[in-house]
């Protein structure tokens, strides 16, 4: 009778602990997610925007045709999940997109979502609308697009030049929301108008942005929170001590440095915290124009000196990665496996053999010992370029180079590069999707307005178009690797690290997943929750 | 009397014309504008997009064309519209005036009602091992940068309370919306108060000194009626004089306190529209402050003149 009564209550405590267990993961309707926003951003509208300080705010009123899977951590053509495209085709010579649309999908106007929204949002992205964007950073990734044609209202289709399967890595970016024709893109700086889970409230610069769920989502059920509150505190300490505090539910995406992580986790130990590469690169930018770094050799010294790891040790505590213009893997996709990489100078493990030879290439060139090259090392007044811009000054001593800070506040930083009123920069490179063809046609081709240092090589321009036009992902990344190793066999602009940055959250906000491969797309934030 | 009144007023009008000569130039003598800044920030740059945008704000005109453009807005208080956020500037100025004004008053009254009394004890005991103390507290309020004191204030109370007194806009009860300006006034009214006693306390010693304290002394009057009576009203004068300079210094105080403290007062809004080179907010905003103090400056002449007869009969 005992086990009977034994296997009853056992039972019963099964059902209890697996309807807990149930209830647990459930995600649970309202609340407002705090979050601390790290600076004021200019405006609202992501498609004049070039910094994340936009895409994270506002990426929740907004809706893509395809995203990346807002739950896996590595952006990749397998997670590509459709929005407010329900489907995708190719056209059987891959020179035609064309997207099927989903019907009933509002604007937070309550007007309808149809294809000519579409076509108005990319037109304005080609610069082939009446309507201008003020700033259109991103125009060069639908260079290869003809043009946009719609087929009914829900039903449109992207002409290509030729075949470019990353289109869709593009489209998925959190760079690339659609816009509603009916609202002009001054409106969009100001008042944001989306589809997406959350709705615009206000945005009182310098002090806070406001959003409030938007009951009429075309995703029923979402989003679970209430709204979402940034206020922004653009001083670092204040921030974080307020996250402690638990003034805040989460911190800013990948904001908090390595050894700031350390003092989070004492002072608040049941935080989250993640620590994820964000696929900006520090590099070096020569100014191959003008002596003393026309001189090729000059320009390999420089690239064999670098002791990558003792930056990585120094600013990151070990935590980062070494490799070429892609990512690395494993979060990066498409960047050179560890023994390709190891093959390019200055990326070998003998830092002595490098800089010995570093020296000889010097000495080639006129100097040595006796006679040192002074150079002015150039970068913006900011800590992350600043911190790195002083290691490598101290790098260049061991091959006869002296280097003399030269720093330069943000508003002059890009014109003084662009008049080529340098000597040698240290600069940061974002990568808002993990893509060769975004990188490769931004940074390095010949007339690019990002491709700094002016690099020209029509060779491997060739190269880049075969890589592009590439639909076998097996045959296209070693296509990739050889493009990236003859980038820095060349000089083209030495790649020096890829930083990584945490982000924390309270123990009772469900649903985060901070991507591991890009910095700027994994913020719609509609099936995030808070379990209090 | 006519006579002095005229003047000044002449003279206060030509010093606000060169304030605003001066504001306008600076700002363009500061190398880039916010097309640069807003270009930069996007790493790349297309000179027909720059062109339009700088057309669009006005920025390409010749600088006097800029410069009437702007000051007969001032004028008819039109201020023109925020390069950034694109939203009118007045509406954008107006409703952080009050934040810091609170801010600056609860500084000054932080001031004055700490550093008058402990700089009269100090005096009073002089040579004590409290007037010592004393003085090693204003010596290191004098000392302590007010950014690292409002860090190690936030840091603490986190560390003490699991609290931290930054802006709420809507406090739920009276602590809050005390700590919420009290704390923050506090650090930055330290270095004030600190340098208000020293002063009381120097002022107050050389009072102390004089023949009319040992007569008082020798009439029989109490050591409190001597010193508050007596010698306070006497050394007070100077004090007041520094608490009115302080007041004009405390604006740079307060943008660090505003940045640490996190509070979206004016003087931090102004910090960031002068980073942004938002010209229509930091103009109009530095011109309003000039003709404040410029006004208040005329009516102290005036009053001046109204009290003092050696003064309005001189011309």
């Amino acid at each position: 009778m005992r086990s009977v009564w034994a296997l009853a209550a056992m039972a019963a405590l099964s059902v209890l602990t697996a309807s807990t267990t149930t209830l647990a993961g459930e995600p649970k309707q309202g609340g407002t997610l705090r979050m601390y926003h790290r600076d004021s951003p200019a405006n609202a509208s992501i498609l004049e925007g070039a910094t994340y300080s936009v895409n994270v705010p506002f990426m929740g009123v907004f809706n893509n045709l395809v995203i990346y899977d807002q739950h896996i951590a590595q952006n990749s053509p397998d997670t590509l999940r459709p929005e407010l495209a329900e489907s995708w085709s190719w056209s059987s010579d891959n020179k035609k997109l064309t997207f099927k649309l989903r019907q009933a999908v509002k604007w937070h106007d309550g007007k309808p979502f149809t294809s000519a929204d579409v076509k108005c949002s990319f037109d304005l992205l080609m610069g082939k609308s009446q309507q201008k964007l003020r700033q259109n950073p991103r125009k060069a990734w639908y260079s290869e697009v003809n043009e946009i044609t719609t087929s009914g209202d829900f039903e449109v289709s992207f002409d290509l030049k030729r075949p470019q399967p990353s289109l869709l890595a593009m489209l998925a970016s959190g760079y690339t929301p659609v816009y509603p024709c009916h609202v002009s893109p001054a409106d969009m700086r100001t008042h944001p108008i989306g589809t997406g889970p959350f709705k615009f409230v206000e945005f009182k610069a310098n002090e806070s942005i406001k959003l409030t769920r938007n009951p009429d989502y075309w995703k029923k059920g979402l989003p679970h929170l209430d709204g979402i509150e940034y206020t922004i505190i653009p001083n670092r300490s204040t921030a974080i001590l307020a996250f402690v505090a638990g003034k805040f539910d989460m911190t800013f995406p990948t904001h908090i440095t390595i050894p700031l992580l350390k003092d989070i986790k004492s002072q608040a130990p049941n935080a989250t915290c993640v620590v994820e590469p964000t696929n900006v690169s520090t590099n070096i930018i020569v100014n191959s124009s003008s002596a003393p770094f026309d001189n090729v050799d000059i320009r390999r010294a420089v690239a064999l000196a670098l002791d990558r790891k003792a930056f990585i040790d120094i600013l990151f505590e070990g935590q980062g990665d070494i490799g070429g213009t892609m990512l690395p893997p494993p979060q990066g996709i498409w960047g050179m496996p560890k023994d390709k990489l190891e093959t390019i100078p200055g990326y070998g493990r003998d830092l002595n053999a490098n800089r010995e030879e570093a020296k000889k290439l010097m000495q080639k060139a006129g100097y040595g010992p006796d006679k040192h090259l002074a150079v002015k090392v150039s970068t913006r007044n900011i800590a992350e370029y600043r911190d790195p811009a002083v290691i490598l000054i101290d790098q260049l001593k061991s091959i006869y180079i002296d280097g003399e800070l030269d720093v330069v506040e943000t508003a002059n930083w890009f014109p003084k590069v662009a008049r080529k009123d340098y000597m040698l920069g240290l600069n940061l490179t974002g990568n808002s999707v993990d893509d060769p063809d975004q990188s490769f046609y931004e940074n390095y081709s010949c007339g690019s307005e990002r491709n700094y240092t002016n690099y020209c090589n029509k060779e491997i321009e060739k190269l880049f178009d075969i890589q592009s036009q590439e639909t076998d992902l097996a045959k296209r990344r070693p296509l990739v690797w050889d493009i990236d190793k003859k980038l820095q066999e060349d000089v083209a602009r030495p790649i020096i690290f890829h930083a990584r940055a945490g982000t924390c959250w309270q123990p009772y906000v469900k649903g985060v997943t901070i991507m591991s491969n890009s910095s700027y797309n994994g913020f719609r934030y509609e099936d995030l929750w808070l379990d209090k | 009397m006519f006579a002095y009144l005229v003047r000044r007023l002449f003279l206060m009008l030509v010093t606000l014309f060169g304030i605003s000569i001066v504001i306008f130039l600076l700002l363009r003598i500061v190398p880039g504008n916010i097309v640069d800044i807003l270009f930069a920030a996007a790493g790349y740059v297309d000179p027909a997009d720059k062109a339009n945008l700088e057309k669009e704000l006005g920025i390409d005109r010749p600088l006097i064309v800029q410069y009437w453009h702007w000051i007969s807005g001032f004028l008819r208080g039109d201020f023109g519209y925020s390069y950034v956020s694109e939203k009118p500037a007045l509406q954008e100025i107006l409703p952080r005036i009050p934040i810091t004004a609170r801010l600056a008053g609860l500084a000054l009254l932080f001031s004055a009602s700490i550093g008058i009394p402990l700089g009269v004890i100090s005096a009073v005991k002089q040579g004590t091992r409290l007037d010592y103390f004393l003085r090693v507290v204003s010596l290191s309020g004098l000392s302590l940068p007010s950014f690292w004191l409002g860090l190690l204030i936030l840091t603490a109370s986190v560390a003490m309370f699991g609290q931290m007194p930054i802006f709420n806009p809507n406090p739920q009860t009276w602590l809050e919306a005390f700590a919420t300006y009290a704390v923050p006034a506090a650090a930055v009214g330290f270095r004030s108060a600190a340098l208000t006693m020293r002063i009381t306390r120097s002022s107050m010693l050389e009072v102390l000194r004089q023949d009319y304290i040992r007569t008082a002394r020798a009439k029989g009057a109490s050591e409190a009626a001597v010193n508050y009576h007596h010698a306070l009203k006497n050394a007070v004068l100077p004090v007041i004089t520094v608490i009115g300079i302080e007041a004009a210094f405390l604006i740079g105080g307060l943008i660090v306190t505003e940045t640490v403290f996190n509070i979206p007062g004016v003087a931090r809004f102004l910090v960031e529209a002068i980073r942004w080179r938002d010209y229509p907010i930091v103009q109009n905003l530095v011109m309003l402050i000039a003709v404040v103090v410029v006004v208040a400056n005329f009516v102290v002449d005036m009053l001046y003149a109204v009290f003092d007869p050696r003064i309005r009969y001189t011309d």
